[in-house]
């Protein structure tokens, strides 16, 4: 089990990684660090508190603290979606953002009802479908691909390309799919 | 669906608050309406069942055209997405 201690200092030191400020209400930021807790302890992961999470780890997988979409939505608005990670001019203003949705609707609709339902009772092995060579099918039914940033190198095997990298900061557009074939001789 | 039902003096308005029980936005929400003595029924999603989750992803995605929480939905008709204070006090009169 989490500590909020814990919780908390890993927030601090990524939030030290990345240039970013943690929310500067104390009441506020004690609410998400309780919340990540629960539902690391509910989940096995801390998934955002602000989102409802399908507890199928690859239908979470972009909600997991930090997000997907903190670093796109930290550049255009100051802060994430739930205004835990802020940028210096928010936390010195002390003035949060309202900050819309970045994540796709198809997404989240994956934490609803039958699909997630049918997902949980699905045996982790016994499908019929063999592996494609490009992308890996988990039982979840999410397709994972091997995608590169064509300004750095960095290569990631996720749904999809990250927003921004994480490593060179370039945009979503400079990743490419890596497409591997296999050949056989003699 | 298991609504939780909370009594007040401004009982004018039928007022819906679909909430998750880790979000700090939603609980400012409760706490606001609360505070200003409106009755209201709530549910926590999370906490909800797998086939009232699907049936509260309708309701939400029908009315507001977007899921995010803390939604408030006030006489069926006006929605409020998100812990704004403003919005609150127009739609309920406060």
């Amino acid at each position: 089990m989490t500590t909020l201690e814990e919780v908390r200092r890993r927030a601090e030191a990524d939030a030290k990684t990345f240039g970013y400020y943690l929310t500067p209400q104390p009441e506020l930021l004690q609410g998400f660090l309780e919340g990540l807790k629960t539902n690391e302890d509910r989940y096995g992961y801390p998934s955002c508190p602000c989102r409802l999470a399908s507890g199928i780890f690859e239908y979470d997988r972009d909600i997991i603290c930090p997000c997907d979409y903190r670093d796109p939505d930290v550049a255009q608005y100051g802060s994430c979606y739930c205004r835990l990670y802020v940028n210096k001019q928010v936390y010195e203003s002390k003035d949060l953002p309202e900050v819309p949705e970045r994540r796709p609707v198809e997404k989240q609709a994956r934490a609803y009802g039958t699909q997630a339902a049918a997902a949980k009772q699905a045996p982790a092995q016994g499908t019929q479908e063999k592996p494609s060579a490009k992308a890996e099918k988990t039982p979840s039914g999410v397709k994972k691909k091997l995608w590169y940033c064509k300004q750095c190198g960095y290569v990631v095997f996720r749904e999809d390309p990250p927003y921004i990298c994480p490593i060179c900061k370039a945009k979503r557009e400079m990743f490419a799919e890596i497409e591997s074939t296999v050949e056989f001789n003699g | 669906m298991q609504f939780s039902k909370v009594s007040g003096k401004k009982n004018n308005h039928k007022v819906t608050l679909y909430a998750l029980s880790t979000c700090v936005w939603c609980k400012l929400t409760k706490e606001y309406l609360n505070e200003n003595n409106v009755e209201y029924e709530y549910i926590y999603v999370d906490l909800a069942a797998e086939n009232d989750k699907q049936k509260i992803h309708e309701i939400i995605q029908s009315k507001s055209g977007s899921i995010a929480y803390p939604t408030t939905i006030v006489d069926d008709k006006v929605v409020i997405t998100g812990f704004r204070k403003d919005k609150l006090k127009e739609a309920l009169e406060i």
